[in-house]
């Protein structure tokens, strides 16, 4: 009997331990959204929403992909983070830029603990109900506050000053905010990246994929779900933030549920539980509408309607889980064994 | 005083009664098949559609245009759930909220194209218009109508429920399904009748609530979160549960608007929150 391979030998082993190395194509989205900046300097108001959008697309996939929560509330961080850049700002107490996004992610994450710490011990249709029911909460909460938060009507007219003193916001051509909305989702995208990988990460998805074994092998369940959910929120009023300083107003949109369901669409049509699912689902359905939607908006819903019919029957991978599909089709093709 | 109170019960009564037509059939197949299904509010537009289509083009009268609605909308609600639904039953959460907020939008892009993206009016029959001597208070005929037919409604339902074989297999399969197959009781059938029954019943409820709701083709997500919220606070699969709920919240509902007309809703939502952080199975659910 030969000795058993080493460890390092072992194609499993080797799979798991290579498996958070950055691949060849992974600078390829970055080099991409540069090379937008440089060919389309026309569309940079567009580029921010999309910039945005995957930021806020990449939280939920925290929450929904990798730890499994199924939440259709999650504008509620979204709008937190919106206000409380917007709040700041109008009612003249705080508007540096970056310090306002910590203070974003900081209000939602702690409404992502405080809700999540009684949210999550439930499931199913009641998780649904009640992510649901504090989202629309937060919602009339910002309806009627009308002196903090300016109601229906939103805050209009919020001056951020130059990033660092010296870039400033042209709400015109928004090449600056452009370049710093992508350094932000750089950064956050980072954090993300080395969080699933990492054991907590690694975790999640142990309790997306079967709970009751987390529980048996001793994992601390709801802690980690809780855990998970305020780092999503945190993220997602970081998206917020962001969209809140590009456009300098907030209203209640932030908070709706066209939001909430719009992001869950991309995420799922990008394919979830995977990091670059919020990339492409955002691109696709971003490009797509920006172009369909006001020329055809009811094709358009028509078509999105189709699109989700079909990824829930056919293609539960989205886009990317299309493309690994194609690639093994054409591995097994190649290799006929 | 006592008249003031009066006519807020029948108010919120009648609106009460619609919430529950149209509920009522959501709860049994949530319960039924643990499906999410966010396309119940569709069908029920869908019904009313047919319904107030059919007394404008074939002349029919508002009881039989009602039958109308039931009818077809169950046959094509039964198509969907042959065809469709029934290969969700047994994938996540999320691929049926998904699955079905993609039939939603269909719905309303169809009907767009179809009717128009205008409010259809329901042609309400002159004897139902105008006001009823009730003695302590004069109310709205129609109101008392919806009043009636939601009990008469609701009463038949309770029979049906407990009372029939059919009924009794469906109490079974909503214990616990395996068992209940395992039985030899037919489970598919048994889904599929429920199913469109279920969505025939929000059919009639749409129809009958198009007065005072409206009926364009956004209604269906409108009032999705309403329908929802009657169906989890009731508790799945209880018709007694959906039953009080509706009037809850459509009494709640109606105070509260005319008396807080801003942030009625934000308590509302307080408090189905609390309740399911209480009772997650809702007032009249088993726990799980």
């Amino acid at each position: 009997m030969s000795a058993p391979a080493p460890a390092y030998e072992n194609p499993g082993a080797q799979a798991l331990t290579g498996r958070h190395r950055l691949r060849l194509w992974e600078p390829l989205p970055w080099l991409l959204a540069l090379a937008f900046y440089f060919l389309f300097p026309r569309h940079l108001g567009f580029g921010t929403e999309l910039l945005i959008t995957v930021l806020f697309a990449l939280s939920l996939d925290l929450a929904l992909g990798y730890a499994g929560i199924v939440t259709l509330g999650h504008a509620a961080f979204f709008g937190a983070g919106a206000y409380t850049v917007g709040m700041l700002a109008h009612h003249g107490i705080w508007n540096e830029p970056i310090t306002s996004l910590f203070a974003a992610a900081a209000v939602a994450a702690a409404i992502g603990f405080a809700s999540g710490l009684v949210l999550l011990r439930t499931t199913g249709l009641t998780l649904l109900m009640l992510t649901l029911c504090t989202m629309a909460l937060l919602e009339e909460a910002a309806n009627l506050g009308h002196d903090w938060t300016g109601g229906f009507d939103g805050l209009t007219g919020i001056t951020i000053p130059p990033l660092f003193g010296l870039f400033e916001f042209n709400p015109l051509f928004p090449k600056v905010q452009y370049l710093y909305i992508l350094g932000v989702l750089l950064v956050c995208f980072v954090f993300v990246r080395t969080l699933v990988y990492s054991p907590f990460g690694q975790s999640l998805t142990g309790i997306r994929e079967n709970t009751l074994r987390m529980h048996a092998v001793g994992a601390p369940v709801r802690t980690r779900l809780i855990v998970c959910y305020t780092i999503s929120a945190a993220v997602a009023g970081v998206a917020g933030g962001l969209w809140a300083q590009a456009n300098a107003y907030v209203n209640l949109s932030t908070l709706g549920l066209d939001r909430a369901a719009t992001v869950l669409i991309i995420l799922v049509l990008g394919g979830y539980g995977r990091l670059y699912g919020a990339f492409v689902g955002a691109v696709a359905y971003m490009v797509l509408a920006h172009f369909l939607s006001k020329l055809y908006p009811t094709a358009w819903q028509l078509g999105l309607g189709l699109m989700l019919v079909i990824i829930a029957l056919f293609f539960r991978g989205g886009i990317l889980g299309m493309g690994d599909v194609i690639t093994n089709w054409l591995r097994k093709l190649r290799a006929p064994s | 005083m006592i008249e003031n109170i009066a006519s807020m019960l029948l108010g919120g009564m009648a609106a009460g009664m619609v919430l529950f037509i149209v509920s009522v059939g959501l709860s049994v197949t949530m319960g039924l098949m643990g499906f999410v299904n966010l396309a119940h509010g569709a069908f029920a537009m869908l019904g009313g559609y047919i319904i107030v289509l059919s007394m404008r083009h074939w002349g029919v009268g508002f009881a039989a245009a009602l039958a109308i609605g039931f009818v077809l909308t169950a046959a094509i609600s039964m198509v969907f759930e042959r065809l469709l639904y029934s290969r969700l039953y047994k994938a996540g959460e999320l691929d049926q909220v998904l699955f079905t907020i993609g039939l939603v939008f269909m719905f309303i892009a169809g009907l767009t194209v179809v009717v128009g993206p205008e409010n259809q009016p329901v042609p309400i029959p002159a004897e139902l218009r105008g006001q009823l001597n009730l003695g302590i208070v004069q109310y709205r005929t129609y109101s008392i109508f919806l009043i009636v037919v939601g009990i008469v409604i609701a009463v038949g339902l309770w029979l049906g429920f407990e009372r029939t074989r059919f009924g009794a297999q469906i109490r079974a399969a909503v214990d616990n399904r395996r068992m209940a197959e395992s039985l030899g009781i037919n489970i598919d059938r048994l889904f599929a009748i429920t199913f469109g029954f279920g969505s025939g019943m929000a059919a009639i409820g749409g129809g009958l609530g198009a007065e005072f709701l409206g009926l364009d083709p956004q209604y269906a997500l409108k009032y999705l979160v309403f329908f929802l919220i009657v169906v989890s606070v009731g508790g799945l699969g209880s018709i007694f549960g959906v039953f009080w709920a509706s009037i809850i919240i459509g009494v709640l509902d109606f105070v509260l608007k005319k008396y807080v007309p801003q942030g009625g809703t934000l308590f509302i939502y307080v408090l189905t929150i609390m309740l399911l952080l209480w009772r997650p199975q809702g007032l009249f659910g088993k726990p799980q």
